[in-house]
């Protein structure tokens, strides 16, 4: 059936519609990583506006636009006005005021299932334990004593425990990367299978040995081993099911971004359509360049300008039925099938030369910006032949004033500093770089000898959006669109969209076709050439 | 010229030239160029009809020497020459064939499209007769 499951802020952390098995994903059937780092990219659950830009010239005094790094960001952070590019709408209000109601809920959640995951952890590996040592407590007298045999399983008993204890550390000790909108299915049916087995196991224990009181240890040892093994295989199942089985490529998915057409393409295996859209979202932070919202205004306004150039109106005094407008109004919210046909037949009666401008308008900016650059890479050529780096021999022979690589950069940065700066302005990226990043790239490519040309490559064209900032990465809350359950699989002709605020990720799936291969033997001697003459000789 | 059948006897319609080879220098020059040969690509010859025959073929006339005046005309394919076959030759075979020091005059038999068409009008007409 058609669900359409949105993982948006506030229905993320309602704790009404959803019941506690919606964090299930986060038990794991061990021991789970205590320790998380609060500040990682997963954990932001909301990302506000981001904090104007430093301009790059500007009053250096205003530093108080960085990020706070903010534990406590459900009490002090409202809304950052400014000159974001973004604007504050409604709807972001109402979310910002339900995210502060329920972020106390939410980690209350969270905790619960850690704790719920170390429990289930803890059991698990203290049965065989118990299972060992419960005879010798309750009816030591009547046990028969441990043979070598029976030792020699202790030895396999211990290291088997320690290697299950490594494999789970290597499984599953790792922060989290994502919160994900619905239970990781594989994980909460480990997590059931092991219950369900460890259950199982204390069952028979309690009936056939505690209730009778077996003598027989060396049963009860191997009753112990038998356990860690099983234990052991169930790993291995969770190896399959959770790391292997999405290995081998399947699916090829084409990621398009909404805002300017940026398009790639991506090879997954079976995977449910949560974890490709996770999958898909860090392959976007690394390759997709950064959304710049300056490059989208000219089109807007070239679409406002056509949008306002007619106006059709009603003035027959019918009423549509679909439209309940009398005579006279504006319909061009609301435009019935005929009146929009209306509209397109006038506009192209009308003579639009909006195509001759935007021609000569780009060749113009592209003028524009070819020599700012000239400018840009002279002066910054020029800039980094003032330094040059010091010896240690150099050093003691001659005490000149020596700097370190940060002083060197605030030295030469105000020559090109000008001319970077009206660079960014042509190519609207000046709200991408403020004058501290600036300065710190500097340094850091005249600590490592970079030529002029390498520190000037991150500024001409737009990198993957890990480049910039945190500020940068505004989008770490992503709402998942999909008409299918989003824990099912892929399949073939699957569309979903992800969706933050500034844009949306739209992802169709292909499936990779069968691939029939045939052999074909061909002798290395039988490449034989000949020559093709056409001659002429005279008689 | 007409498609020939490998291993069948071939038909066409030919005519005698007969050269005198002119004296120039140490030479004797016939005054054309030959094209064409068994070992060589019949593809590129452009005055064949049929793109496989690998037969002699007269590429060149040098304007006023001794093929002309004998009525020898550029695209002829050269059947026999003094009598010995030239359709199975390579280039160099036929080359050698022309150009014995010791024959002051060649015989060819040569075939061209134009020969078959004059016969075919003119059996035509016969048989309107």
């Amino acid at each position: 059936m058609d669900t359409e499951s949105t993982y948006s802020g506030y229905s993320y952390y309602s704790g009404r519609s959803r019941g506690s098995h919606r964090h299930g994903e986060r038990s794991r059937d061990r021991d789970r990583h205590k320790s998380r780092n609060k500040d990682s990219r997963s954990e932001k659950s909301v990302t506000i506006n981001s904090p104007p830009a430093e301009p790059l010239l500007g009053d250096s005094s205003v530093r108080g636009g960085e990020q706070v790094q903010d534990d406590n960001w459900g009490e002090t952070t409202t809304a950052v006005t400014g000159t974001s590019e973004h604007s504050l709408s409604q709807e972001d209000i109402v979310r910002i005021t339900k995210d502060l109601e329920d972020s106390v809920g939410l980690d209350c959640r969270r905790y619960f299932t850690l704790t719920l995951a170390v429990v289930m952890g803890l059991l698990v590996f203290l049965t065989p334990v118990a299972f060992l040592v419960l005879p010798h407590l309750l009816w030591p007298e009547k046990l028969q004593s441990c043979g070598t045999a029976c030792e020699g399983l202790f030895i396999s008993v211990a290291f088997k425990l320690l290697i299950l204890l490594l494999a789970v550390w290597a499984l599953f000790f790792r922060s989290p990367r994502a919160g994900l909108p619905r239970v990781f299915v594989f994980r909460a049916l480990l997590a059931v299978l092991v219950l369900l087995f460890v259950m199982s196991y204390w069952l028979f224990y309690g009936v056939r040995i505690l209730d009778t009181q077996d003598d027989n240890y060396q049963g009860i040892v191997q009753y112990a081993v038998s356990l860690v093994d099983a234990l052991l295989f169930i790993h291995y199942l969770a190896i399959v099911l959770l790391e292997l089985r999405q290995l081998q490529p399947c699916f090829s998915v084409c990621v398009m971004r909404s805002t300017d057409g940026e398009k790639r393409h991506y090879n997954l295996g079976q995977l449910s359509i949560q974890r490709a859209a996770l999958a898909v979202l860090e392959h976007y932070y690394c390759d997709f360049p950064v959304h710049n919202p300056a490059l989208l205004s000219a089109s807007k306004s070239r679409a406002a300008k056509h949008l306002a150039g007619l106006k059709v109106y009603n003035v027959d005094g019918e009423f549509p039925a679909a439209l309940a407008e009398g005579p006279g109004n504006n319909a061009a919210a609301g435009m019935a099938h005929s009146q929009s046909r209306a509209m397109i037949a006038a506009a192209a009666r009308r003579r639009d030369t909006s195509h001759n401008e935007l021609y000569y308008e780009d060749a113009e900016h592209e003028r524009r910006v070819r020599k700012r650059k000239a400018r840009l890479v002279v002066a910054v050529e020029e800039a980094f032949t003032h330094i040059k780096r010091m010896q240690e021999e150099e050093q003691k022979k001659t005490p000149v004033d020596v700097m370190d690589s940060r002083e060197a950069a605030q030295a030469i940065f105000p020559s090109m500093a000008r001319a970077l700066q009206k660079y960014l302005r042509t190519t609207k990226q000046q709200h991408c770089h403020s004058m501290e990043s600036i300065q710190q790239h500097l340094a850091f490519c005249i600590t490592n000898n970079m030529t002029p040309k390498a520190f000037l490559e991150s500024y001409l064209s737009a990198g993957p959006t890990l480049q910039y900032s945190r500020s940068h990465w505004l989008a770490r809350q992503w709402t998942l669109i999909s008409d299918a359950s989003v824990t099912s699989g892929l399949s073939d002709g699957c569309v979903f969209q992800l969706k933050c605020v500034d844009f949306s990720l739209v992802v169709t799936t292909k499936k990779i076709p069968y691939i029939q291969m045939s052999e074909e033997y061909i002798d290395p001697k039988s490449h034989k050439f000949v020559l093709r003459l056409q001659s002429e000789t005279s008689v | 010229m007409s498609n020939f059948i490998p291993g069948q006897p071939l038909v066409a319609v030919v005519q005698r030239i007969e050269i005198k080879k002119l004296r120039q220098g140490d030479n004797l020059i016939l005054g054309f160029s030959i094209g064409g040969g068994i070992d060589q690509d019949p593809g590129q010859n452009p005055f064949s009809d049929d793109k496989a025959d690998k037969g002699i073929y007269v590429t060149r006339i040098t304007p006023g020497g001794p093929a002309e005046t004998a009525d020898l005309r550029m695209g002829d394919k050269i059947m026999q020459v003094n009598g010995y076959d030239m359709t199975m030759m390579t280039h160099d075979q036929a080359r050698k064939r022309l150009t014995k020091k010791n024959e002051d005059v060649v015989r060819l038999l040569v075939t061209r499209k134009s020969l078959e068409e004059a016969v075919k009008n003119s059996m035509g007409g016969y048989q309107r007769q």
